[in-house]
């Protein structure tokens, strides 16, 4: 099992403001890691950095590939899919194909191969025959599979999603773990989500950011372990049958 | 209007109008594209308006007022592109800024220069029957130069104009794409202002686009699609100018939206069609 990467001591933010604080993480493959935390705690600030969009103020992320460091990591990235614009004019097969990006160049010939390939991933998630379709004509949950296929079509070590449940329809919903589950025997894989009910029962470990990190090796968590973590989310229990209890909170008629 | 087609396409004015025509269409087909999918229609119509002080600066120091304009909307494209990323301006209140300094740029510039300044209203509405072998050379130019960049890297041009961010996380050259991008749409404004005109050339970008869309709505066809849409516009715009002497830009715009308007009803048409057609197929399957 070989680490993929390493945070140490990380401090981070946006201009004088300090969202993260000595921050301590190593990935290791196979690992499939929730983040949990509050908004505005820092969880999106972990994501941005680990994918190389910000730089650490003090501190360092290193990755690594057979235990010697590399100056980046293949990584696949799940962005939240309303950063977008949906009427943007660009086909399904070749949002899939922009994942390969950074591996193919900045020319425009992509093989026939690739191509193949990207369909492969399409039929593998069901959803082959929305290869033509304009990004606009998709569902939530079919543009977030769109968007997973561009993460691992270039068949990363490490899989960052963010907010994965927040769009996704809920008949896609089980599917779409049980996907993440298969993917995590060749990739690493890390969920940031503000709702532990949902992702508790398919990570296997948890870190709590709020400011700090603290890494929980299991994907059980107390309240009591949240309130030591410092970490104000809702919270789950667990019993013979796994379930989650969520803090008393109103619904809006 | 006497003459035969082919008696016009004898005159110079005529035949150089007509190559214009088709170097712009091209250059508008695709830069056009890129401005309408990225949504940067407001970005552009200032630079169009800032280069207007360019225009003004070459009447003033007596040089080609196409070349100045070129140079100076380049450099006011790159400045935008640069402050608004590293001075914390608001991109459109910088754009706001930007045109009206051209425009007032142009204007003292003009005033000032001695003698009175001929062509001005062609600058600002199109002539396209006074293009000069010069304008030619320096549009086919840029014809080579955007269609071999948009050859070359359409790939990569199009990720990183539909997802910014994740191009950055394959550490994709995502600045330099957007300036030399941003600088190839400020000199395809400059150098179809002989077209259309500062005040009207948005619409070259734009129009055949928009119909284009109404039939396509993936960016390559898009391209390939407004292209010959831009020309149909300018040919039946030439053909108006010449026979009302009338500017080219307001003939040209006239035949767009009229190419516009039709497109559209043709377009409801075809989704007519495709929706019975869909809903008579679900009844044979059933």
């Amino acid at each position: 099992m070989g680490k993929i990467l390493e945070i140490e001591n990380v401090s981070a933010g946006y201009g004088e403001e300090i969202v993260l604080k000595d921050v301590n993480l190593v990935i290791n493959d196979n690992d499939f890691i929730g983040i949990i935390g509050p908004n505005g705690g820092g969880k999106t600030t972990l994501l941005r950095l680990i994918i190389g969009l910000i730089r650490p103020y003090r501190g360092s992320v290193k990755f690594f590939d057979d235990s010697r460091e590399r100056s980046g990591g293949s990584i696949g990235y799940l962005p939240q899919i309303s950063h977008t614009d949906p009427r943007f004019p660009i086909s399904v097969i070749d949002v899939v194909l922009s994942g390969l990006m950074s591996k193919e160049g900045l020319f425009s010939r992509y093989p026939a191969r690739l191509k193949r390939r990207a369909e492969e991933l399409l039929n593998r998630l069901g959803i082959e025959d929305l290869k033509k379709k304009n990004i606009g004509e998709l569902s939530g949950g079919q543009l977030q599979r769109v968007y997973l296929c561009r993460a691992i079509i270039s068949s990363p070590r490490l899989l960052m999603l963010d907010e994965p449940s927040t769009f996704v329809d809920t008949m896609f919903e089980t599917d779409f773990y049980g996907i993440l589950k298969q993917l995590n025997r060749d990739m690493a894989i890390i969920v940031v989500s503000h709702d532990v009910g949902t992702i508790s029962w398919y990570v296997k470990t948890i870190a709590c950011v709020n400011r700090n990190l603290h890494y929980h090796p299991s994907n059980v968590i107390t309240q009591e372990q949240l309130a030591a973590y410092n970490c104000p989310i809702q919270i789950i229990t667990h019993g013979d049958i796994p379930h989650t209890v969520l803090e008393m909170h109103k619904h809006p008629k | 209007m006497t003459e035969t087609f082919v008696e016009l396409l004898g005159y110079r004015f005529f035949s150089n109008a007509l190559l214009a025509s088709f170097f712009a269409s091209i250059n508008c087909g695709i830069i056009g594209t890129y401005i309408v999918s990225r949504r940067l229609v407001f970005i552009s119509g200032g630079i169009t308006h800032t280069s207007f002080g360019g225009i003004g600066i070459g009447y003033f120091f007596g040089l080609n007022p196409i070349m100045s304009a070129t140079i100076f909307a380049v450099l006011s494209a790159l400045g935008i592109e640069f402050l608004a990323k590293k001075a914390e301006i608001r991109e459109d209140s910088l754009i706001g800024i930007f045109w009206s300094f051209g425009m007032a740029l142009g204007i003292i510039f003009i005033y000032l220069a001695p003698g009175y300044a001929p062509n001005l209203m062609g600058y600002l509405f199109g002539s396209l029957l006074t293009v000069t072998s010069l304008d030619l050379y320096m549009m086919a130019g840029l014809t080579l130069i955007v269609t071999g960049f948009f050859y070359l890297f359409y790939k990569i041009i199009l990720f990183i104009s539909f997802d910014q961010e994740y191009a950055r996380t394959h550490k994709a050259p995502v600045q330099l794409i957007n300036y030399v991008l941003i600088g190839l749409v400020a000199a395809t404004i400059v150098l179809t202002i002989k077209v259309a005109g500062i005040i009207l050339v948005i619409s070259l970008l734009t129009i055949p686009q928009t119909i284009a869309n109404l039939f396509t709505k993936d960016f390559r066809n898009i391209i390939f699609l407004s292209i010959p849409f831009a020309f149909l516009g300018a040919f039946a715009g030439l053909l108006l100018s010449y026979a009302l002497n009338i500017p080219s830009g307001a003939s040209i715009i006239m035949a767009l939206v009229l190419t516009f308007i039709a497109a559209k009803l043709l377009s409801i048409v075809i989704n007519h069609i495709k929706v019975r057609k869909a809903v008579s197929g679900n009844k044979e399957n059933k």
